[in-house]
């Protein structure tokens, strides 16, 4: 302390402290505290109340997405649980666990260690059935959420990479559960292994070596299982994460797509802000997906392997099913027929299993990827559509969608041909006949009745603008006659009906033009024009305020002819119920039982 | 500047609708390429607009709990009933996980004999995230603002600027390097990336495994090996095969080979015993003993077992795709997905009345591939 300072009194010492801060409280604090430290760190307020704020539209089919990226999750989650006591061997072991009917016989490391999670691993059980479960929820929802996008347009430009990324997911999403289900090495999954393996073999000039470089040497050898691990736990997940995080941040990017509807247009998104409504409402429904999963898990058995016991190569068994997502690739094996193996120059040109099983597969996932091309191809719309579309609005579309799901289930069908010919006593080869003609009839059948089932609807809705909605109240006109008020849509209910845009088929720039020029069209262009013609020919166009106002003065006009003069005295007004008497009985024709019929009417009921 | 005609301009907005405020049908889809897409039937005329206008957003309805207070207490206790049941069923996983022994099992009606364990732990963990789950969703629904936020949308597109300043950069950046002006760097370049991956694509698939060479063609037959019955592996004397009979059949010794799976996966057979006459093809009787005939068990499909035996009708059938064999004539294709017949063991018999093989299997058995025939 220097000499000439003064001391002070403690007062005089405090003088200069700065009050304590009051506690801060609610937003200050987050402000403040550990929200403000990261924030001082990395800038991330603004994204986070960017993303915080981000709307959402509210819709069923929405949540069907949502259900494959939850159950991914779960997925995950008991995924990494299980690598914990799985082996990944074909080590030979000999059984001596607690489930008595296996005790002493030989078996693979990943065998015995799958049914010791089943019965050795306290919860271990219940972890592998939520496990299953959830890969075939997984692979479901993200079929029907494709079904979904595909039916509704949303794959249309801007989405279209997402669409191309979701495809590629989902073949990945059904290779993911081969890979698993082959894991524990049980019977079944090794019967499917072998087949695996025929497919490769089947390949030409390759094939053999293929097969022998995959497992490792002759089937089925050591080598498999524990490859097969690697590309299930790391290869595989790696790469369905990495495009799944492609996949939710271009839906970010793009804004979700909404139906339409009143208020909503191509340039907005109107539905609930992420925070809170969302927050809740997605993250609740993760807990209600994993929730389910898990009680099914817990209420129903799948994959019961220590029932079909250890793969043994020369046992089988009848109703040799694989999971559910694989089955169209199995049918395929099973329809296609056998006089397609060939012996050319002395080498086996393999076709009858090479194109079901390795052609197929890719093939309609490469049509399913290059969809949106072709569409914008034949309707040359190169604008943004964040509207959706109702599948009854785009019947062409719907009806191909219609004709690509059947071909599916045929193929799927097919899978289960055994069982079918066991449960319901019919013979096997009728059955396997009947789905290969099945196979080329069903598809474009499908796509015309769903293509007209699409315009009926389209008409219905017409209908509905134009004569409204039967209100129940009859009406009797002063000449007797008997009539159903119809009340015209609301506004709001109408412009759901009539918003969309109808196509018409490009047309061809006429050969000569306005100056005598003769101009040659082009071969692609006139397949455009076709295929154009093709999708859009049979349009049937959105009622427009025009027609409506037609329809009603129609109806008034007819309405005057036919209850007399005395009805409707010029400029009385009329009742409210003109314009609206539609769909009545003096509407109908003659032959009707329903038709109006005046002379039988009851003289003394007449006012 | 883009196909959209309005450009929104500002950041995110966000903003609570004013519901009925009109909003134009198609906003921003005026400038519509000449396809004429959206044509539509039904001149405007008289005044009637050529389509309808979007009547917006349509007014918004409260919810009970928006008027009522009781309502939203009423929701409040629902909500924390769900959690409740939850923190509940957490307890009851965790009591169950010490309490219920692993191997004990119990009758529940509609699933039969269950693992007890399985059932509580599931239904405990189930519940416990299904309520929080539904708690959740019920709070959203009934308490959080139910009113409809619109967000606008902005083309994907960047602007002219952005895009010309981008190719630029990378016009620049090109020319910085002088790649272009320096035709060695660009070739060289180009060689070391095209083959730098050659290395790793030849150590795996060079060191995958081994070439399959005849290993595909042979098995583990061979001339005078006894038929063993699988899976006792006992010998099978011809006079002990009564007519109709199917035995599943290993070559002796293979359960002590090297490989059991490996050679099992090639050198099952089935034998079986047809009725005098019922053989229609001289080869296959001549490569029997006595209307007692071998097949190999692996379909020519791909190369499931061939299991299942029609005695009747002197089938074999295939579990897995249902390749149909008729053993009466030389187990050529009847039905199904496969083409070549099941190749023949030719067997005879030893000294002791044994049943054994004359020859190894003369073709490949199981699937086909390239090199085969």
């Amino acid at each position: 302390m220097s000499p000439n300072s003064t001391p002070k009194g403690a007062a005089g010492l405090r003088a200069d402290d700065v009050p304590l801060p009051e506690r801060q409280k609610g937003a200050k604090a987050l402000a403040g505290g550990l929200a403000g430290w990261v924030d001082d760190r990395t800038g991330t307020a603004r994204p986070t109340s960017y993303l915080l704020k981000k709307v959402f539209p509210d819709h069923w089919s929405f949540m069907l997405g949502e259900i494959a990226m939850f159950s991914l999750v779960i997925l995950l989650i008991t995924g990494t649980f299980l690598t914990f006591w799985f082996v990944p061997s074909a080590g030979q072991v000999i059984y001596n666990g607690s489930y008595v009917p296996l005790k002493g016989i030989p078996m693979s490391e990943a065998f015995k260690s799958t049914v010791d999670i089943s019965f050795d691993v306290r919860g271990g059980l219940i972890m592998r059935q939520i496990h299953h479960w959830a890969a075939l929820l997984f692979t479901v929802s993200i079929t029907v959420h494709m079904f979904r996008v595909f039916f509704t347009g949303a794959f249309r430009k801007p989405r279209e990479i997402n669409w191309v990324i979701g495809t590629i997911l989902s073949l990945l999403a059904i290779n993911e559960g081969f890979t698993g289900y082959s894991l524990p090495d049980d019977l079944l999954s090794g019967t499917g292994l072998r087949a695996a393996e025929g497919f490769i073999q089947s390949v030409p000039v390759l094939g053999s070596y293929m097969a022998y470089f995959l497992f490792g040497g002759a089937f089925p050898g050591e080598a498999i299982i524990p490859r097969l691990f690697t590309v299930h736990v790391l290869l595989l997940p790696a790469l369905i994460i990495g495009l799944f995080t492609a996949h939710i941040v271009l839906v970010a990017v793009h804004k979700h797509t909404q139906y339409p509807g009143p208020g909503k247009t191509n340039d907005n998104v109107v539905g609930y802000p992420f925070m809170p409504v969302y927050l809740a409402k997605s993250g609740g429904f993760f807990f209600i997906v994993f929730g389910i999963t898990t009680l099914m898990a817990a209420l129903v058995t799948i994959n019961p392997i220590w029932m079909y016991g250890p793969y043994d190569p020369t046992a089988g068994t009848a109703g040799s099913q694989p999971d559910w997502y694989m089955g169209f690739a199995d049918g395929a094996l099973r329809l296609f027929p056998g006089f397609t193996e060939f012996t050319v120059f002395g080498f086996t040109l393999s076709l009858n299993v090479f194109i079901p099983s390795l052609i197929v597969m890719p093939l309609l996932y490469s049509i399913a990827g290059a969809y949106p091309f072709i569409e914008s191809w034949v309707t040359g719309d190169k604008r943004e559509h964040h509207l959706l579309e109702r599948p009854r609005n785009a019947p062409t579309r719907t009806g191909l969608g219609v004709m690509a799901i059947s071909f599916y289930l045929i193929l799927f069908i097919a899978a289960g041909d055994d069982l079918i010919a066991i449960k319901l006593g019919l013979s096997i080869n009728q059955i396997v006949r009947t789905l290969q003609v099945m196979l080329i009839v069903v598809p474009p059948l499908a796509y015309w009745v769903t293509k007209r089932i699409c315009m009926s609807l389209q008409r219905r809705d017409r209908d509905l603008v134009l004569h409204g909605h039967e209100s129940g109240r009859i009406v009797r006109t002063a000449g007797g006659s008997f009539f159903e008020v119809h009340e015209p849509l609301p506004e709001h209910q109408r412009w759901s009906l009539v918003q969309h845009e109808t196509p018409t088929p490009l047309q061809l720039t006429p050969r000569v033009d306005a100056n005598g020029v003769e101009r040659k069209s082009t071969r692609r262009e006139r397949l455009r024009a076709k295929v154009s013609s093709f999708y859009f020919a049979d349009s049937i166009q959105a009622v427009t305020p025009a027609e409506l106002t037609a329809a009603h003065h129609d109806g008034s006009a007819r309405e005057a002819i036919e209850t007399g003069p005395d009805a409707r005295e010029p400029g009385s007004g009329g009742p409210d119920w003109v314009g609206q008497l539609h769909g009545g009985a003096d509407e109908r024709p003659e032959t009707d039982a329903y038709a109006s019929h005046d002379e039988g009417a009851d003289p003394a009921s007449a006012p | 500047m883009s196909e959209h005609g309005t450009q929104p301009t500002g950041d995110q907005v966000n903003q609570v609708n004013q519901p009925g405020a009109p909003v134009s049908p198609h906003q921003g889809l005026e400038h519509r390429p000449a396809q004429q897409l959206d044509e539509v039937s039904g001149d405007g005329s008289g005044g009637i607009p050529e389509r309808f206008s979007d009547p917006g957003l349509p007014p918004h309805v409260p919810r009970s709990a928006d008027l009522d207070e009781l309502a939203a207490r009423r929701a409040e206790r629902q909500v924390a009933a769900l959690f409740s049941v939850s923190m509940v069923a957490t307890v009851v996983f965790l009591v169950a996980y010490f309490v219920i022994d692993q191997g004990s099992y119990t009758f529940i009606p509609g699933i039969g004999l269950a693992s007890l364990s399985n059932i509580v732990l599931g239904v405990s963990l189930g519940v416990s995230l299904l309520c929080i789950g539904l708690g959740a969703v019920h709070w959203a629904k009934t308490l959080m603002p139910d009113t409809d936020v619109t967000e606008e949308r902005h083309p994907q597109r960047s602007s002219d600027e952005a895009r010309s300043d981008a190719v630029e950069t990378i016009v620049a950046g090109g020319s910085a390097s002088q790649l272009g002006r320096r035709p060695l760097i660009k070739y060289t370049l180009a060689g070391a990336l095209g083959l730098f991956a050659i290395p790793l694509l030849v150590q795996l698939t060079g060191s995958l495994g081994p070439l399959p060479r005849a290993d595909l063609s042979n098995t583990f037959w061979r001339k005078g090996m006894r038929l063993m019955r699988d899976p006792e592996m006992t010998p099978i004397k011809a006079s002990d095969v009564t007519v109709g009979s199917f035995y599943h059949v290993l070559p002796e010794g293979i359960d002590k080979s090297e490989h059991v799976l490996e050679e099992k996966a090639k050198a099952a057979v089935v034998l079986i015993s047809l009725p005098p006459g019922a053989i229609q093809v001289p080869k296959e009787r001549d490569w029997g003993v006595d209307g007692i005939v071998a097949y190999s068990k692996i379909c020519t499909h791909v190369g499931c077992p061939v299991g299942l035996y029609e005695h009747r009708t002197h089938l074999l059938m295939c579990p897995c795709h249902q390749s149909t064999f008729d053993v009466t004539r030389d187990a050529e294709v009847l039905f199904g997905p496969a083409h070549r017949p099941l190749p023949q063991l030719k067997i005879t018999v030893d000294a002791q009345g044994y049943l054994i093989a004359a020859a190894p299997f003369l073709q490949p058995v199981g699937p086909s591939f390239w090199e085969r025939a």
